[in-house]
């Protein structure tokens, strides 16, 4: 295990210096001017920012306002008897919903449930893995659609929950059965 | 769709929160004149406190826009680059196995594959600064293949869903977050969450896999009538 994680931080340490080394080098053997196609591709980073800001505006407001009501502590107690049904300690059910709305408050819920119940107790075990288990589907569907002004998502959405909480609930059976 | 659960969440947050306010304010104990007056209605009040979020969060979008240029510039230089050498289409091809059956309208090599086989591989390794930028350069490529610009396509809702359960080999926030309270085994949330985003990917991928046939056979029906 430690080995692994040795290697594993390593890979991620040489991955961005060792793509930008082959692509300059392979670019340079294929008489690319490099200097100047790089330049000309940078250009469009600033159009993608500028674009992008209506959809995170509005994605954003809607979750910041969601998330000051009270609305979670609202679904949490709605939906509080089905998680005891299917055995998911009730304590991360915030964390649940928080996950795929917005990533420093899902690391907020996952650090104070590590802080009140540990973090190797079954509810912050279960936390964390929670959080390594999904992205914020929200952001990215904004991100993603709103850099090609693209409104009409269709099923991107639903399909994309439906997989936050398969994920979710593994980790809930997962994390049961290792601890 | 997205419609719906937008106009939903923001109705939802002034209903719930002005009800929280109004129940407060029926239920309150009578408080002495003094403590009425230093009351800071935008703080403690739902109301003031969803309005200070709304306005908060619009400038904190223009914040998170403004630091992905940089970063942007950056691999879309360094794509562009990669592009015209052909290294793009090298890894396109590499892939095409896999992809074809993801992505079947997709024609091989077009660098749309490339892209988004790179932003898949920097979420796995959990570059998340290199992976946004690769990600927006896939929507690109896929866009150019958008016969009705401003609708996303079954490829783009596709790689979204690939890209929302993305499988992290290494978890590094959840981790070091873990370490710093005192972890036994800060990094046993590894396997599990692997698992867990595996299930996540699964899922997702057949879930759009289902609708797109169903409708793909909803619409050859409608034409064959």
């Amino acid at each position: 295990m430690h080995s692994f994680k040795i290697i594993l931080d390593w890979l991620s340490i040489l991955a961005i210096p060792l793509i930008i080394f082959i692509f300059l080098a392979y670019g340079y053997l294929k008489k690319v001017k490099v200097y100047e196609v790089f330049v000309e591709g940078a250009k469009e980073g600033f159009e993608v920012g500028v674009k992008i800001i209506p959809y995170l505006v509005a994605m954003l407001v809607a979750i910041g306002m969601f998330r000051a009501s009270g609305a979670l502590d609202v679904l949490t107690w709605l939906l509080s008897p089905v998680t005891t049904l299917i055995g998911m300690p009730p304590e991360v059910l915030p964390m649940a919903f928080m996950r795929p709305l917005s990533g420093s408050g899902s690391i907020g819920i996952m650090t104070e449930l590590m802080k009140t119940y540990g973090p190797d107790s079954l509810i912050g075990f279960t936390a964390s893995t929670m959080f390594g288990s999904t992205e914020t589907t929200f952001y990215v569907v904004a991100v993603y659609f709103g850099s090609v002004n693209i409104f009409k998502t269709r099923y991107a959405l639903p399909a994309g929950l439906l997989a936050d909480a398969a994920g979710l609930i593994t980790a809930v059976y997962v994390c049961r059965l290792l601890f | 769709m997205l419609n719906h659960i937008w106009l939903w969440m923001i109705i939802l947050s002034i209903l719930i929160a002005g009800g929280t306010d109004l129940f407060q304010e029926i239920t309150a104990v009578d408080t002495p004149v003094q403590e009425e007056v230093h009351r800071n209605l935008n703080k403690d009040t739902k109301l003031g406190q969803v309005t200070s979020a709304a306005i908060e969060a619009a400038g904190l979008s223009v914040k998170i826009a403004i630091g992905l240029i940089g970063v942007m510039a950056l691999w879309l230089g360094i794509m562009r680059i990669a592009e015209e050498a052909g290294a793009i289409r090298i890894l396109a091809k590499a892939v095409r196995p896999i992809t074809k059956r993801l992505f079947p309208t997709i024609p091989s090599e077009h660098p749309a594959v490339g892209a988004m086989v790179m932003n898949i591989a920097a979420n796995m390794l959990g570059l998340s600064n290199a992976a946004t930028p690769l990600g927006l350069k896939a929507m690109e490529e896929l866009d150019k293949l958008n016969p009705e610009k401003g609708k996303a396509t079954d490829d783009m809702i596709t790689f979204l869903v690939i890209n929302t359960s993305a499988i992290t080999i290494v978890p590094a926030t959840a981790i070091a977050i873990r370490a710093s309270l005192g972890s036994v085994n800060p990094q046993q949330i590894v396997v599990p969450a692997i698992l867990s985003a595996t299930m996540a990917t699964i899922v997702g991928v057949t879930t759009v896999k289902l609708i797109q046939y169903f409708n793909n056979k909803k619409k050859s029906l409608s034409k064959s009538k």
